[in-house]
């Protein structure tokens, strides 16, 4: 699947793209933006909903949808290091 | 010829198309020229007297070299029109004003209230350039220019 | 310490001023990214792998009591609680909201501090020893230098877009506590013939992808040419650094490429044309400058005698302290290195607690060291063991100082978007591993240094060891280094073989140890036993 990602312009915040307008704080939410993908981070980006979007590669799993490279894993779970600052401790870290 | 759309000169703009920096080697009696990010503007030096508007452009603002074009042309007694043209940004404005740039064609023009703004943040500064405005040190000590 | 006349104030508040207009600018939607991401870096303000990230700058790792206060302060009110202190001497929030920022600015303001040009293609903070001013080896206080830098290198109109990053250390000793000769132009001070102060200047060393070591470009520059001659050094870098390339566009490339000889003379042309132009300032403004850097009120006549009793307060004194030039002092190194714990974060209180401690204890100063520590520097060995007290009921009296335990480790994947690998985990389990003070001890002087990837914030060029994180097809993977030293004895370390993954390079780690420990002579380091023997026992030890 193609998930859509940024961070919100005001908070910085890491955000997931959840189907039309629609930006989440978590992962669980990401909707599959398909063959839109580009599309959609640019109408997104232009309406200031999401600040520097991009398109990454996941799959759907028992935890709901997860990237397939670590550094967005580590996005989405916070520094595996402050697991006391985690935004969502069931994201698997190392392997999907 | 492209048009400046701020000007700090008493004359108007010179009008000449502007000619690449190469053509001066070549004898050109042109009195504008064209500096590129990658030109060695002391080439130019020799040839000051006859010139009369310099435009150093910016294909990116990323780039400064533009910068110390500005600074060695002015460091060389250059008094004639120096134009900034290209990408050039209203946050960079100051700093092209403190290299001696009195001439502005940006690609895409400037907000007016933005420039204004950009001009009145900051009273003083560190450097003695070639702009002639004291230094803050100069004005601690009350060195005279 | 330096303390700003309304000149230096008005600069800060002028750039909190325009960087306000800015971000209105940015979140009204008529500044796009692309453009504010330039702005934005320049006054320190990066979009890392969860947030924004704001670097402070802490001009040559200086700052009060205070100043301290207000970095607790921010990290409480803004941030989550904690900060990282950095190896450019400067520290780090995590996770910084934008609107917030002009804020934040504005506090670190008034009490004369800003994040002017901590990121960007222009001339970053100054760094120096963080035992200026302090240090019995020192034949001066590079800090005045360094001010009169940093004020000459603030909005320099001519340097806003340099090729690339620039950085500057200044020191005044033999030995080098600063990584001097692995900056962009770093500054020895040393006295000519005459006996006269001046500036011995090395340009176009430095760590990334390319690690090089700066050559010497100059034997002295005065004191009333410093700025001529800084200002020739980066004109020929700003008009024939590399641009076509941004891995090939630090000064270090142009160096390389054009040769030392070729470089000097296109500087000492440009210096010759510089001199002409009125740019120094007067030996006076020097002078002033130096005037807030004299000696605090040292008592004198005090005893160097010390209380030893307790073992574990005799061992912290031993490695955590540094010979004060005044009799009866001392310089006091709090580790921010607790076995198992993050290098270089702090949290609020631990903060506040080292501030506190500056007031009372070391003439309301602190410093910042570029091991991401921090520094009493002015402290009465009578009052070392009621501040090792206190520091240890915080959790922060790690007697490691230089030893394996005091491991510099960039952020890494944890935070940063250029990371490759998580260094931190790795440092965790490495002085876990070694967690026992008699065996660090054994071990010695060990510089350990970390990074998440080839950019090398965590120097792992210079370090005795050094670990590379790599991105081995999508899983974190470790390379080992050997060899490395960012000090007097600078050299760049090599890598030893395959890497390894996280468990792996902490075993790769004791191997080597044991390997040294098994081949060492009378009082030799690690580095020096790898010198002397050469890459092969080691490999042997690793790979069989």
């Amino acid at each position: 699947m193609k998930i859509l990602t940024g961070n919100d312009l005001k908070t910085g915040d890491v955000i997931w793209w959840a189907g039309d307008t629609r930006w989440s704080r978590h992962l669980a939410d990401s909707a599959d933006a398909g063959d839109e993908a580009d599309a959609i981070l640019k109408r997104e980006e232009a309406a200031l909903r999401v600040n520097v979007p991009y398109v990454i590669d996941g799959k759907q799993t028992e935890q709901g949808p997860m990237p397939l490279h670590i550094k967005e894993r580590v996005r989405a779970f916070g520094p595996t290091v402050r697991p006391d600052l985690a935004i969502n401790t069931s994201i698997p870290i190392l392997k999907v | 010829m492209v048009e400046p759309q701020i000007i700090y000169r008493n004359e108007p703009a010179v009008t000449d198309a502007a000619v690449p920096l190469a053509d001066f080697a070549d004898g050109t009696n042109a009195a504008a020229v064209r500096i590129e990010p990658g030109d060695d503007v002391r080439a130019l030096l020799p040839h000051l007297s006859q010139v009369r508007l310099v435009e150093v452009n910016f294909p990116a603002f990323g780039d400064g070299r533009g910068f110390s074009s500005a600074q060695i042309l002015r460091e060389a007694g250059y008094t004639g029109e120096l134009r900034a043209t290209g990408d050039v940004l209203v946050d960079q404005f100051v700093f092209l004003r403190r290299c001696g740039f009195d001439s502005f064609a940006p690609r895409k023009p400037l907000n007016l209230d933005d420039v204004k703004a950009a001009e009145g943040f900051f009273p003083d500064f560190y450097q003695n350039t070639s702009d002639g405005v004291a230094a803050i040190w100069a004005k601690r000590h009350k060195v005279a220019p | 310490m330096y303390q700003y006349d309304t000149y230096d104030q008005a600069m800060v508040d002028a750039r909190v001023a325009e960087f306000r207009d800015q971000v209105r600018r940015r979140l009204d939607g008529s500044l796009p990214e692309e453009e504010f991401r330039h702005l934005r870096l320049k006054n320190g303000l990066y979009l890392q792998l969860h947030a924004y990230m704001l670097r402070v700058a802490i001009p040559y790792g200086t700052l009060s009591g205070k100043q301290m206060h207000m970095l607790a302060h921010i990290a409480r009110t803004y941030d989550k609680g904690y900060g990282h202190f950095t190896t450019r001497q400067n520290i780090q929030y995590n996770w910084i909201n934008l609107e917030q920022t002009p804020d934040i600015l504005a506090e670190l303001a008034t009490v004369e501090m800003h994040a002017i040009q901590t990121s960007g293609n222009c001339i970053r903070n100054i760094s120096s020893d963080q035992f200026a001013g302090a240090a019995a080896d020192e034949i001066a206080d590079p800090r005045p230098w360094a001010e009169l830098l940093r004020q000459w290198s603030t909005f320099h109109p001519e340097f806003q877009l340099l090729p690339r990053k620039f950085k500057i250390a200044v020191i005044a000793s033999s030995s080098d506590r600063a990584a001097m000769r692995l900056h962009d132009i770093g500054i020895e001070l040393v006295k000519n013939a005459e006996g006269v102060l001046g500036a011995k200047f090395f340009v176009g060393g430095g760590m990334g992808r390319t690690p090089m070591i700066a050559p010497c470009i100059r034997e002295f520059v005065s004191a009333q040419e410093l700025i001529s001659y800084a200002e020739a050094c980066l004109r020929v870098y700003n008009r024939y650094g590399r641009r076509d390339n941004k891995y090939k566009a630090r000064i270090k490339i142009l160096i390389h490429e054009l040769g030392a000889d070729e470089y000097r003379r296109q500087v000492e042309e440009e210096f010759a044309h510089m001199k002409t132009l009125g740019l120094n300032p007067p030996v006076a403004e020097l002078e002033r400058i130096s005037a807030y850097f004299t000696d605090p009120a040292f008592e004198q006549g005090l005893s160097d005698a010390l209380d030893r009793s307790d073992p574990d307060f005799a061992v912290w004194v031993d490695q955590n302290t540094h010979p004060h030039k005044t009799p009866g002092y001392a310089s006091v190194t709090i580790s921010l290195k607790p076995a198992g714990g993050i290098p270089g974060d702090a949290t609020a209180d631990q903060i506040d607690l080292m501030a506190d401690l500056a007031s009372e204890y070391a003439f309301d100063e602190l410093r910042v060291t570029h091991s991401q520590n921090i520094v009493l520097p002015h402290v009465r060995k009578a009052d070392l063991y009621a501040i090792w007290q206190k520091l240890d009921a915080a959790g922060l009296a790690s007697a490691n100082l230089d030893l394996i335990g005091d491991m510099i480790a960039c952020p890494g994947l944890d935070y940063c978007s250029l990371a490759n690998a998580r260094s931190i985990p790795v440092a965790q389990k490495i002085s876990q591993r070694f967690a026992d003070t008699g065996r660090q001890l054994d071990l010695g002087e060990l510089k350990l240094k970390i990074s998440g990837c080839i950019n090398a914030c965590g120097h792992h060029h210079a370090g005795h060891i050094g670990i590379l994180g790599v991105d081995k097809k999508g899983v974190e993977n470790f390379q080992l280094l050997l060899g490395g030293s960012a000090a007097e004895d600078v050299s760049i370390a090599k890598i030893v073989g395959p890497g390894f993954d996280e468990d792996g390079i902490v075993n790769a780690v004791e191997t080597v140890t044991n390997v040294y420990l098994g081949a060492r002579e009378d009082g030799e380091r690690f580095v020096d036993t790898y010198r002397r023997i050469g890459m092969e026992p080691f490999k042997e030890a690793l790979y069989g």
